[in-house]
């Protein structure tokens, strides 16, 4: 035997196995078996890529919004909200009948009340023509809602004559160019007097922020009337009594807690209305063609190595280990198509960020979509394993 | 897995076929392929198992090393009675107990010589620290530790025969089966690899059973078995074998003395 001839030495031989020691060889050879088709593996990241991107864009957008629609409200502080019965989402306001600061007042444990103005109104442009504007009016000294992300000019600017805030996302819809741009709304001479950034509006009408008198003149609100009062509660003040008392001096209005009304302006918009199918429909069909096109490679690869499988099997492969295969092929796609697909993802986001799409993704999604890409690998490998778990050992006779 | 017997002796039969039938098809498809085969393996010999195409040779192969159920008989390898067991219980058996080479030699081309000898003791269960070096040693004594990280593509057909050789051998089988192991070889790799199954063979702990139609290869056998249609015709030990086991036979004789 040519053994003798070609000795070699125990350290010589564990030389050999350097780099594969204690590595087991079913991810060596899924790992091999999904690098060595470059081209089925690049279908194979399109798919993944394509749903990872459109999966993200469908999530970052739902949160973008779900942000976009609760931003005023997360801008109070206050622990309750007096609004108008009916009222379905916060920025569709109208105004309460009026004096009702003062009934909330008088009810034990209420530290304080502060009205906040919102409503539609019609900015007419300095060259012509007109849009329709979110009026905001608070008064912000006394604890109210105070203009956030102010870029240019001050909030403190916004207590001078006709002075508003708007953001920097709707300078064209608005036709300004930054500060001191003039503009009218409802008959009223405005000038912009701070100029916010990114505080983008899910009705796609820019805000204008004001004082809380300012913004009653434009809204045709009396001097008691706004659209809600923020109550802040005493420390230490039962929220929950607090509410139940309020609202049995206010029958004609509704009394919230701040996350019920988040949670409902939230809601509205996203299950009431065909912008929340809209954005379910499209992540439902991002998941389908993930699933499609991972399943379809891997069962296209599962075929191409089908000779290889039974061979495994014929070795004396249990099942399990098999599949482990397959898993391991699939899990190592996702991986691959996720980190392509994520960096894709941030790159778009990116170059979004300064439009009126208001995409976000967070540390916690990011961590969502790579398990749910994962997972929909996973799924995508069933096809695979039913192929391989098939497979007649015996056909590797006759091959 | 019932196991008939403790540790068996070297003279003992390692694998012990009795009554062999297999029926493939229903109804007017019906094919009886194997019509009641008789067949043991000892230890330490090399068997052909010859017969022209149709005979059942494959399928007798795939019976006796485990990955092919047999209509009736039964099976014992390595003291281990196959039937009744599950496929899962065979796949162990086969892991343990048996080693295949095969044709066409069913190397994975993604992995190395080494590699490939590899995965043979992974697919054992958990894979030994000592892996790499059991598989080094397995193809050094298949002459072959000059080419251990050579992937398939790059090995010529008698070295691809001799890593299956290693792969089959690394495992520590008490059977090892071959089909057709000279098939895709020329010549002088064909004797060449006849040269190492028959060498691989006088391990007494182990039963050598090759499938060939190549008679080039007959003076490495020690038995060699006729199949056809379905039963053996013959079964016999050619002249040289049986010098070969008389002058060892001798020899021990004289050793005892």
């Amino acid at each position: 035997m040519q053994a003798s001839s070609a000795a070699m030495d125990g350290a010589e031989a564990a030389a050999a196995g350097k780099g594969t020691r204690r590595l087991r060889m079913a991810p060596k050879l899924a790992y091999r078996n999904l690098f060595h088709d470059r081209i089925s593996l690049f279908v194979t990241l399109i798919g993944i890529v394509f749903s990872v991107v459109l999966l993200s864009f469908q999530s970052g957008i739902y949160l973008g919004i779900e942000r976009t629609i609760a931003a005023v409200i997360d801008q109070t502080k206050g622990e309750l909200w007096v609004l108008p019965i009916g009222t379905k989402s916060v920025d569709d306001p109208s105004l309460l009948p009026g004096r009702e600061k003062y009934s909330v007042l008088s009810v034990p444990g209420v530290k304080n009340v502060e009205t906040l103005a919102m409503g539609f109104s019609r900015w007419r442009k300095q060259h012509g023509g007109a849009t329709t504007v979110l009026v905001v009016g608070s008064d912000w000294n006394s604890g109210g809602l105070k203009p956030w992300n102010v870029i240019e000019g001050s909030v403190d600017e916004l207590a001078a004559p006709k002075a508003v805030a708007v953001d920097k996302t709707y300078f064209k819809d608005l036709d300004v160019e930054g500060l001191g741009a003039p503009a009218e709304v409802n008959g009223m001479t405005v000038t912009v007097g701070a100029v916010t950034n990114k505080i983008r509006s899910f009705t796609t009408m820019p805000y204008v922020f004001t004082t809380l008198q300012r913004a009653q003149i434009m809204l045709g609100a009396n001097k008691e009337q706004g659209s809600y009062n923020l109550v802040t509660v005493e420390d230490g003040a039962d929220v929950d009594k607090v509410q139940e008392d309020i609202q049995a001096r206010l029958p004609d209005a509704e009394v919230l807690k701040r996350d019920t009304f988040r949670s409902r302006s939230i809601n509205y918009w996203l299950f009431h209305t065909a912008a929340g199918s809209g954005l379910i429909a499209g992540t439902a069909l991002a998941i389908i063609v993930g699933i499609v096109i991972v399943a379809q490679t891997l069962y296209a690869s599962t075929k191409d190595h089908l000779n290889e499988f039974a061979t495994l099997r014929a070795l004396g492969a249990s099942a399990g280990y098999i599949i482990q295969v397959i898993l391991l092929q699939a899990l190592f796609s996702a991986i691959v198509g996720y980190g392509l697909g994520m960096a894709l993802t941030l790159a778009i986001f990116k170059a979004a960020e300064n439009t009126t799409l208001n995409v976000v993704m967070t540390p916690g999604l990011a961590g969502v979509l790579f398990l749910l890409t994962i997972a929909m690998c996973m799924l995508a490998a069933i096809s695979a394993i039913f192929k391989v778990i098939r497979i007649d050992p015996a056909g590797v006779f006759s091959r | 897995m019932s196991q008939s017997k403790g540790a068996k002796s070297s003279a003992e039969p390692l694998l012990v076929a009795k009554n062999i039938i297999k029926v493939f098809g229903t109804g007017a498809g019906e094919v009886q392929v194997l019509k009641g085969v008789d067949l043991d393996l000892k230890p330490g010999e090399l068997t052909l198992l010859m017969g022209p195409s149709g005979s059942g040779k494959t399928t007798l192969l795939s019976i006796l090393g485990c990955i092919l159920r047999e209509t009736s008989g039964t099976l014992e390898v390595a003291g281990y009675k196959t039937s009744g067991m599950s496929a899962e219980a065979m796949a162990n058996l086969r892991r343990h107990h048996v080693g295949f080479v095969f044709q066409s030699y069913n190397l994975f081309p993604t992995l190395t010589a080494v590699e490939n000898v590899m995965l043979a003791l992974d697919v054992r269960g958990r894979m030994p620290a000592d892996a790499p070096l059991k598989a080094t040693k397995a193809l050094e004594s298949v002459g072959l530790s000059h080419r251990i990280n050579t992937y398939p593509s790059k090995l010529s057909g008698g070295e691809k025969q001799r890593v299956a050789i290693a792969r089959a051998l690394a495992g520590s089988p008490s059977v090892m089966l071959a089909d057709e192991p000279t098939a895709a070889l020329d010549s002088e790799n064909g004797q060449a690899v006849m040269q190492l199954m028959s060498d691989v063979s006088k391990d007494n702990s182990r039963a050598v059973l090759a499938v060939t139609h190549d008679h080039r290869i007959l003076k490495y056998a020690d038995r060699i078995i006729r199949i056809e249609d379905g039963v053996i015709s013959t079964d016999e030990r050619p002249k040289a074998a049986q010098e070969r086991a008389a002058k060892a036979a001798k020899l021990a004789e004289t050793a005892a003395e």
